[in-house]
């Protein structure tokens, strides 16, 4: 399947956002995921179903002004 | 002492915590600084990466009021999205809200920032939106359901301090009774003062303290800036006069002829 995240191509199987985040070693409460520019919370990620194309995007906390 | 969103913060200095040439050097400035509360934002975290997770058990180490932002954002869409990921990342409703409308001056696009600022305060955010000083916008924004404004008085990062003080003269005048924190643009604590002292309520800045060349000192001598200008606009400040009044009394001044 073909995903882009974090603008970057990937060719990965992961079923779900919870898969892709562990395949991609992403792990903590800290993230933050959207997919194709809407959030999915992070109790919601075990079930969101992902597909081809998606857009993932996963962000953490970072400075700011 | 000020009330935003029924939170009440000790300190009318809200600081940025970007551009601080280390984690150390950040949390020593914003301690010096007595701010209330810091801003932080949301940016793409590298597969395996720890970085969120240290800045944020350092700013969490803080224990201050956390204002996310939507930086960078330049679409209402954009910008919504931001502040959800925000609210379930930092666990506050707090959003600054930006909607950029230009590359180069970074001016808010007060148009989706109005839009933007109506989906997120029917959601339950409460926004800080950063706008521009123009009264009509402001009316537009506390009609969507902002309680609190944070005009800019110059382009962010540009240090140039208030370059329209009679648009922010204006703008307290008009809106006495709305928080009111001057948001980008000043350089240096003068400038804080001087907002201050027209009677705005707090001051969020970030460039100036952070690319100083002793951040720990210029955020503190921020913090002492913004305390005298409130006092001072608490305490009545004098108007200008063209003439010439003696301080010393006149009378029974001694004549030597």
């Amino acid at each position: 399947m073909k995903l882009t995240v974090n603008g970057e191509a990937h060719e990965i199987t992961a079923a779900t956002l919870a898969e892709l985040l562990a395949a991609l070693d992403y792990e903590g409460n800290w993230l933050a995921t959207a997919v194709n520019s809407d959030l999915v919370h992070a109790t919601e990620r075990a079930l969101f179903q992902l597909k081809d194309g998606d857009r993932i995007e996963i962000l953490s906390p970072m400075q700011g002004g | 002492m000020i009330e935003l969103y029924g939170t009440k913060l000790s300190s009318r200095l809200l600081l940025g915590t970007a551009q601080y040439p280390s984690p150390a050097i950040l949390a020593d400035a914003v301690k010096a600084s007595c701010a209330s509360a810091v801003t932080v934002s949301l940016r793409r975290e590298m597969a395996g990466g720890k970085g969120g997770e240290k800045f944020w058990s350092l700013i969490q180490s803080l224990r201050l009021h956390v204002l996310p932002n939507t930086a960078g954002c330049h679409s209402v869409k954009e910008a919504v999205t931001t502040a959800k990921m925000a609210r379930e990342v930092f666990g506050t409703n707090w959003i600054k809200l930006e909607v950029i409308g230009n590359h180069d001056t970074l001016q808010p696009d007060v148009f989706g920032l109005v839009e933007a600022a109506r989906i997120l305060c029917d959601d339950g955010f409460a926004v800080f939106p950063y706008t521009t000083d123009d009264l009509v916008v402001a009316e537009r924004l506390l009609e969507a359901g902002c309680r609190v404004l944070m005009p800019w008085c110059a382009p962010i990062g540009s240090a140039l301090g208030p370059v329209n003080i009679t648009a922010l003269r204006s703008m307290r005048g008009h809106f006495p009774d709305v928080p009111l924190i001057v948001d980008a643009g000043l350089g240096r604590p003068s400038h804080a003062a001087l907002v201050m002292e027209l009677g705005f309520d707090a001051v969020l800045l970030n460039t100036a303290v952070a690319k100083a060349a002793d951040p720990i000192g210029m955020a503190r001598a921020f913090g002492k800036a913004v305390d005298a200008g409130r006092e001072a606009y608490r305490s009545g400040l004098l108007e200008p006069r063209d003439l010439a009044v003696p301080s010393t009394p006149t009378i029974g001044r001694a004549v030597f002829q």
